[in-house]
């Protein structure tokens, strides 16, 4: 690693938090399963198979229009349990809360982390609190770990993907991270965006029944589709170029990307799901899609390509290939 | 998903490829033509106009990031700044990462100063608000665009007397700075694409000496795919008809007089002063230095830092990037030493700044 200290861009999902993982994560925790680095590990262990993931939640502001930070907690776990192929069915749950926190605001939140378990169809099994001390946190922070049985045989990961296969986005781009930013002080524009947390384990259910040939689960936070997809193109070699045109973006997303200077590929998602699946189940998946919950946008976006080099391009809507690349730190509003 | 589109019809592919068709029937004579405005670069990469151009088109991108523009000294001040006892520094997230002679304000941060991101200058000025026992500097940086907002939270903050306030100020104007692109023989450009946003403000009035005294055509153009075309395409025309004016393609955001009231209060709270752009130099009356009246919230008149001697960074070709001179994949560190996640130079950190936009949507120089 070329930085001899954390910086913050070091947690926000993109190239440097990829070089923290590999170059000292990685170092010293060798387990396969681990170094697989999918976002939930597929284990297997006398009498059947689990997949097991974690994931810590630090969003501000904690409410923002249409979620909170506890729906995110569960909505997120589910999904990256969901992404193995698994069925989630019991989830952790861990808070840090900070001195001074609101006893309302925190009902708040598990109120909303009981409907969302309900909806994923999951149990909240066991848990653990810490307090800290004003000024050494920021309101709360949750970490959720889940676990869901596996099917026998089932094997998706980033690196089963070959030249020819489709890629399948379930819906609009962009939603969840314009609806938080849209929130913050001092930029001067307002949305009727709503965040697109939600559960996704009964799309990612639908999709595996109706094309058994699915080759991974993605879904595309931090980072957006932008480091998802160049995630995917690394640990297969292969090359995907997406369709400009045939990305789902609501108009507001598109124009308040443009306002702040966000490439919306690279824009947060909290309920959206990519498929990659082979060119002949492609119809299939993409129609057990559209019927799942959440799922009524979703659309072909793109395709895996013969060229090795592990990039991603965008064919762009004016007949020009431009790259898609992944999130360096934060996305920040341009200054003017 | 029609709910209120805010682009129109300017992100049209079949209008973008009739103002293709009609640059490439019109255009016979050889012009390079610069876009001053970091935001055209990143739309002109990331839509990959460049490569719809005729041969006789030449795209290049000017000084117009007000980060890459920002001088190394400028950046030190900075971290002296909030290496002082009790000092917060505020600023906009794209100047953390910018290096100065000898470290950056997102490497003071991990080192434990206390910098922070905010994304208006109203913020700085409520975490002041909301912190009195500190000292809150916000690092105020940009053009006539950027500069007005400032302007009114410094009124603001001297009419509610909030002590513990003060801006750094660094901010800049573009229309004598392309007087001096044009002046120095080692730039040619025939054509100038004006930033839209800056127009706003300014409006069509300071650009008219590019015409009348050094008969360069300029357009001043908004920020989607087929503003950019059209700017192009009326560039073209001037240049054709052997003309040379000042014209207006985003009429829905600018108008010849601009902006008089956020002028005036630009006026009331800045002065003109001199200004060092990075790899340009100084160029007399491009700065904007807090007037007088509201001495009490420079944080230069407040605070007594003295910066070491600033010291350029070997290899990087920023000021030849910045005046046109050469294209980002030109210089060496490109894509090589110098990449987004670790920048050598501002280019490469901004996220309007031309070599990162080429390094973006490009994949020139890339193993
Ligand atoms: S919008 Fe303003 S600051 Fe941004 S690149 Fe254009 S001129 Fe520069
Ligand atoms: S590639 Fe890097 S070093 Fe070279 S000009 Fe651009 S920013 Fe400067």
């Amino acid at each position: 690693m070329r930085s001899d200290r954390i910086l913050l861009a070091h947690g926000s999902g993109g190239t440097l938090m990829r070089e923290l993982i590999e170059e000292v994560f990685l170092g010293e925790f060798t387990d396969d399963a681990l170094a697989r680095m999918d976002d939930a590990a597929a284990l297997d262990f006398a009498g059947g198979r689990l997949a097991f993931s974690t994931d810590t939640y630090v969003v501000t502001p904690q409410f923002f229009p249409g979620g909170d930070i506890g729906r995110l907690a569960v909505c997120g776990t589910v999904n990256d349990v969901a992404t193995s192929g698994a069925t989630p069915l019991f989830l952790s749950v861990g808070f840090v809360l900070e001195e001074g926190f609101p006893v309302e605001d925190l009902k708040r939140v598990l109120v909303s982390m009981r409907d969302a378990a309900a909806e994923a169809g999951v149990r909240i099994v066991t848990g653990d609190t810490k307090v800290v001390e004003k000024g050494h946190g920021d309101g709360i922070y949750i970490n959720t770990a889940g676990v869901g049985v596996l099917p026998e045989g089932l094997d998706l990961s980033g690196s089963n993907v070959v030249p020819g296969d489709k890629v399948l986005l379930s819906g609009t781009l962009g939603d969840h991270g314009i609806a938080v930013v849209s929130t913050r002080e001092g930029l001067s524009f307002s949305t009727s965006i709503e965040s697109d947390a939600a559960p996704l384990n009964a799309l990612v259910a639908a999709v595996l029944e109706a094309a058994p040939g699915v080759r991974c689960f993605r879904d595309p936070t931090r980072g957006g589709l932008a480091s998802t997809l160049n995630e995917i193109a690394a640990a297969s070699g292969v090359c995907i170029t997406v369709e400009e045109t045939a990305v789902p973006v609501r108009d507001q997303v598109r124009g308040a990307c443009e306002m702040l200077g966000y490439d919306v590929f690279q824009v947060a998602n909290e309920g959206k799901m990519v498929a990659v699946v082979p060119a002949d189940e492609a119809d299939m998946a993409l129609e057990a899609m559209r019927g799942a919950p959440y799922g009524a946008d979703a659309a072909v976006i793109g395709e895996v390509d013969a060229e090795s080099s592990g990039r991603v391009y965008v064919h762009t809507a004016f007949g020009a290939r431009r790259i898609m690349d992944m999130l360096v730190g934060e996305q920040l509003p341009r200054i003017c | 998903m029609s709910d209120g589109d805010l682009s129109g019809g300017f992100r049209d592919p079949e209008v973008a490829k009739h103002l293709v068709d009609a640059i490439a029937a019109l255009s016979k004579i050889p012009v390079k033509i610069m876009e001053v405005c970091g935001t055209h670069t990143v739309a002109i990469a990331k839509n990959g106009l460049r490569a719809l151009m005729p041969e006789t088109i030449t795209l290049l991108s000017g000084p117009g990031c007000p980060v890459c523009v920002t001088a190394n000294r400028d950046i030190d001040t900075a971290i002296e700044l909030a290496r002082l006892p009790g000092v917060t520094v505020t600023t906009f997230g794209d100047m953390m990462k910018v290096p100065g002679s000898y470290s950056s304000l997102a490497r003071e941060k991990g080192d434990g100063r206390d910098v922070r991101i905010v994304y208006s200058p109203l913020d700085a000025l409520a975490l002041a608000q909301t912190e009195p026992d500190r000292q809150v500097v916000f690092l105020g940086v940009g053009f006539e665009t950027t500069a007005p907002a400032i302007a009114a939270v410094i009124r603001r903050a001297a009419e509610e007397g909030v002590a513990n306030f003060s801006v750094h100020a660094v901010h800049k104007t573009v229309p004598e700075a392309l007087r001096a692109l044009v002046n120095d023989p080692d730039v040619r450009v025939g054509a100038f694409i004006l930033p839209g946003h800056v127009s706003t403000i300014i409006g069509l009035e300071p650009y008219r000496f590019l015409a009348s005294e050094y008969g360069i055509p300029s357009v001043i153009t908004g920020f989607e795919p087929v503003d950019v075309l059209q700017g192009v395409y009326m560039l073209v025309k001037q240049i054709e008809e052997g003309r040379a004016d000042a014209e207006i393609a985003y009429t829905r955001g600018v108008t010849p007089e601009g902006n008089p009231a956020a002028r005036a209060l630009l006026d009331e709270v800045f002065e003109p002063c001199d200004a060092d752009w990075r790899g340009i130099g100084v160029i007399p009356g491009t700065g904007l230095a807090i007037r007088e009246k509201y001495a009490a919230f420079d944080a230069l008149r407040r605070y007594e830092v003295t910066p070491p001697e600033p010291k350029d960074i070997p290899g990087c070709q920023c000021g030849d990037v910045l005046r046109g001179i050469v294209l980002p994949f030109d210089c060496r560190l490109f894509a090589k030493a110098c990449t987004p996640e670790h920048p050598v130079g501002p280019c490469m950190v901004s996220s309007e700044g031309s070599c990162a936009a080429y390094y973006r949507f490009t994949d020139y120089g890339r193993s």
